[in-house]
């Protein structure tokens, strides 16, 4: 091995007041929608406050590690470090989703016929002895206190538009990061903001069909386990796409900042694209199983 | 003149250095003192845990209600199982792992140190939260802490909710805290440490933390569910929507199983630290240990429904949970003989860390039998939410790996803070703790036999004799603890200085850097042949 260089040696951080402010705006924030779900008045804004002081924090605490990474004071193992710590957040989402497509499965494989007396005929007599198991789910057991949906929209209409929405998006967002592996800065911010329109008008599109689905279909958040698990997996995946959008809507602002102006690999706008993969592996998954089968 | 200007001052400063204290241990990102916080955080959840199972037992002391509500007596229930597993249990854990994986990998810090000081103080902002809802109109969480639906959704106490927010905070913590710990493995080792020169102890925290990340997410959805259950009208875990409470159980022990092997992996780890330490003989086996310990995590994630014998599943379902949890004593049953092997011939002294790891392999092995029992699921029928499962899992939870985490204390200490522990005290609390603890849980397992169930706070008269031996014991093991922190605390100053070293047989990079180590571990990374 050669002499030690400054770049062999360990970067260490100072001490940072962002972390316990981060745990500040967390506490403020579920503490805002407990109040608000107990409807004490304060609640709305105590939550408001924490989302406030959660957006200073992110704003800072992101600040100061991209002007570090500018200042050139990372090596090479940071690098490594950030890309196996988003790799591993990234896993954790997988496991999170995971944890709800087990739940659907369940239910639909397992809870529905269970309840139409499929394994023990005597639980079905016993309880609902009207209750026929089907899949979607439109009449519940009791459907005076759950009123299932009266019809369900065609997965070829706004689903599928949705998911040439997303694919076409990962298609882009791949190009942008091959532009600024080239150093092509006009086709990165092009790219990135053509990922940003489609992630929009996929937004746009789900809160379309939720309103649909509430207004037309009766499909409410009360219409019994199918109208659950739909919103669930669909309304978490929506607000990853939320999240995404915001993601990437910050690399195209640092890009016209440029931030990105030096070809090579830029760690922010990798994990950036992995997490947008993610989320359109978790689409794909949503539209096979939830929508179309 | 002077005199009264230094006054003002000192006064002036008193304020200050409050602040500067706050400042530096809120702002901190050094891995010592975050592991630091961990420890201190954790001693106080454990007798803050601790004082409400005393409540419980001197409920139990004689039949008949004495001191609580029926009800209340399920919050203190619900309080300890919460307080105890996600409030001592796990960040002892994370806090040996703070402090020794980067001493022990050659490293400086951990690789993300402001992440790092994120997941511990979501750990205390989040006890505030949970134990908070012990003061709220209708009651803190009264269901157990495995938080079954309906009783969590349905009758659940208003506080729930509360309670679903701080298990959010929790998991974020822990998935930060496994993200940081697997990424400080992955990219901070020392050149020439490679992976099968790694101790045992980071071995068992790297699997440990893959299993954080594949659990924590499924408990925070586990959670969400009930949040959307209770407030916004879903149906998940209710069968008159299609729903069924069953999914909850399950869920819940995907998660539960394999947080039992994150809460003993890494008690593992120290284990195998000590005992070749005092044995004077390298461990016996070191890849049939990693092997072990890589079996262990991944058969914990398929062996869950054991917990549900009773609800109901098809016979097929319960055979392979029977036989698949079985499997696992399998990798156990290779730890606990390559410890034994470890020790045979060596020339074994017994210090206070040694003394708490040999009752360790002994108590743990004993509450891994009690373990096979219960897998038996046509015997788990009769044993099912009765005392015998109480004393099972306490003989894991506290004689086992609490045991192992003061031997890891006491091993540790002197490398730490540079003093040694006071030895004379050390072994007075080891046999007072030892011979108080058997004679709080082994009665239990007759009780449990006898047929007297978990969670209520007045039994039969027959379960008399054994209830009052049982309460006895505890509060001989708890006030036995004071003894512990007193040395901790007294030997911090007046302890004799350690030496580098610190035990003749240590071996590993952490006792090569000085007793206490530098504020960086290792500023350059020493080379590993």
């Amino acid at each position: 091995m050669s002499e030690p260089t400054p770049t062999d040696k360990y970067y260490i951080p100072a001490a940072s007041h962002w972390p316990i402010l981060c745990c500040v705006a967390l506490f403020t924030f579920f503490a805002g929608i407990g109040r608000w779900l107990h409807e004490l008045p304060s609640g709305p804004w105590v939550w408001l406050c924490g989302v406030a002081l959660l957006i200073v924090v992110l704003f800072g605490w992101f600040g100061t590690v991209i002007s570090e990474n500018l200042s050139g004071v990372y090596n090479e193992q940071v690098g490594r470090s950030f890309r196996s710590g988003m790799k591993l957040l990234i896993l954790s989402e997988v496991v999170f989703f995971a944890g709800f497509f087990g739940g659907y499965f369940f239910i639909r494989l397992w809870g529905i016929p269970m309840l139409g007396g499929e394994v023990h005929p005597i639980t079905s007599v016993l309880l609902w002895p009207d209750f026929s198991a089907e899949w979607p789910l439109l009449t519940n057991p009791d459907n005076g206190r759950f009123l299932g949906a009266t019809n369900l929209g065609s997965p070829w209409g706004v689903p599928l538009a949705n998911t040439l929405l997303l694919l076409t998006s990962s298609f882009t967002l791949t190009f942008a990061h091959r532009a600024m592996a080239q150093g092509h800065s006009a086709t990165l911010k092009i790219g990135l903001f053509i990922t940003i329109l489609l992630g929009a008008a996929f937004l746009g599109l789900q809160a379309h069909e939720y309103m649909d689905d509430y207004e037309r279909n009766n499909l409410t958040l009360n219409a019994g386990i199918y109208g659950s698990v739909f919103y669930l997996l669909t309304g978490f995946h929506g607000f990853h796409v939320l999240v995404g959008v915001i993601m990437i809507s910050t690399m195209l602002g640092r890009a016209l900042k440029g931030h990105f102006s030096r070809p090579g690999d830029h760690f922010a706008l990798e994990g950036v694209a992995w997490y947008w993969h993610f989320v359109d592996v978790v689409w794909l998954l949503l539209f096979l199983f939830v929508y179309w089968l | 003149m002077a005199n009264g200007a230094t006054a003002g001052a000192v006064q002036q400063n008193v304020p200050r250095r409050l602040i500067a204290f706050i400042v530096r241990w809120t702002t901190a990102t050094n891995h010592k003192d975050i592991g630091t916080l961990y420890l201190c955080t954790a001693l106080l959840n454990l007798f803050v845990g601790g004082t409400l199972a005393l409540c419980i037992r001197a409920e139990l002391f004689v039949p008949g209600l004495q001191f609580v509500e029926p009800n209340f007596f399920n919050t203190l229930t619900t309080m300890h199982g919460l307080i105890m597993l996600f409030g001592f249990i796990m960040p002892v854990a994370v806090g040996f792992a703070n402090w020794l994986i980067p001493m022990m990998i050659g490293a400086p810090d951990m690789a993300l140190p402001r992440l790092n000081n994120m997941s511990f103080w979501l750990l205390p902002t989040a006890t505030v939260m949970l134990v908070s809802t012990l003061f709220m109109d209708g009651g803190a969480p009264n269901f157990g802490w495995t938080m079954y639906a309906p009783l969590s959704t349905t009758y659940g106490p208003p506080s729930t909710d509360y309670m679903i927010f701080a298990v959010h905070m929790l998991g974020i913590s822990s998935i930060m805290g496994s993200i940081n710990i697997i990424t400080t493995i992955a990219t901070m080792r020392a050149p020439g440490m490679t992976w099968m020169k790694l101790p045992v102890f980071v071995w068992t925290w790297l699997v440990t933390a893959f299993l954080l990340i594949g659990i924590m997410p499924v408990l925070a959805g586990a959670v969400t569910m009930m949040l959307f259950d209770r407030n916004f009208g879903t149906a998940f875990f209710d069968a008159a929507g299609g729903g069924d409470p069953l999914l909850f159980q399950h869920i819940f022990w995907f998660f539960g199983h394999p947080e039992v092997y994150v809460l003993a992996l890494p008690a593992f780890g120290i284990i195998s630290q000590v005992i070749p330490t005092f044995s004077r003989k390298p461990l016996f086996g070191y890849r049939t240990m990693v092997m072990a310990t890589i079996l262990i995590g991944f058969l914990s994630y398929i062996v869950w429904a054991h917990h549900m014998f009773t609800s109901g599943m098809p016979y097929g379902a319960q055979l392979y949970f029977m036989l698949a949890t079985m499997l696992i004593a399998v990798p156990t049953g290779m730890k606990v003989f390559n410890w034994i092997t470890t020790m045979f011939r060596g020339s074994i002294s017994f210090e206070t860390p040694m003394l708490f790891a040999i009752a360790f392999v002994f108590m743990f092995t004993f509450a891994g039998c009690t373990g096979v029992m219960l897998a038996v699921a046509p015997a788990d029928f009769q044993y099912h939410d009765s005392y015998f499962v109480v004393a099972h899992f306490h003989y894991v939870l506290v004689n086992g790996l609490t045991f192992a985490f003061i031997a890891g204390a006491y091993y540790w200490y002197p490398k730490f803070w540079g003093r040694m522990y006071n030895e004379r005290l050390g072994k007075w609390h080891f046999w007072l703790s030892t011979i108080s603890v058997n004679v709080l849980f082994f009665p239990q397992h007759f009780l449990g036999l006898a047929g007297m169930p978990r969670r209520i706070p007045d039994y039969a008269l027959q379960f008399v004799d054994f209830n009052f031996i049982s309460s006895i014991g505890a509060f001989v093991f708890g006030f036995s603890q004071l003894i512990f922190v007193y040395n901790m605390m007294v030997s911090r100053h007046k302890g004799k200085p350690a030496s580098d070293r610190v035990w003749e047989g240590a071996e590993g990079l952490e006792w090569t850097l000085s007793s206490p180590p530098p504020h960086h571990s290792f500023q350059t990374p020493p080379r590993i042949d």
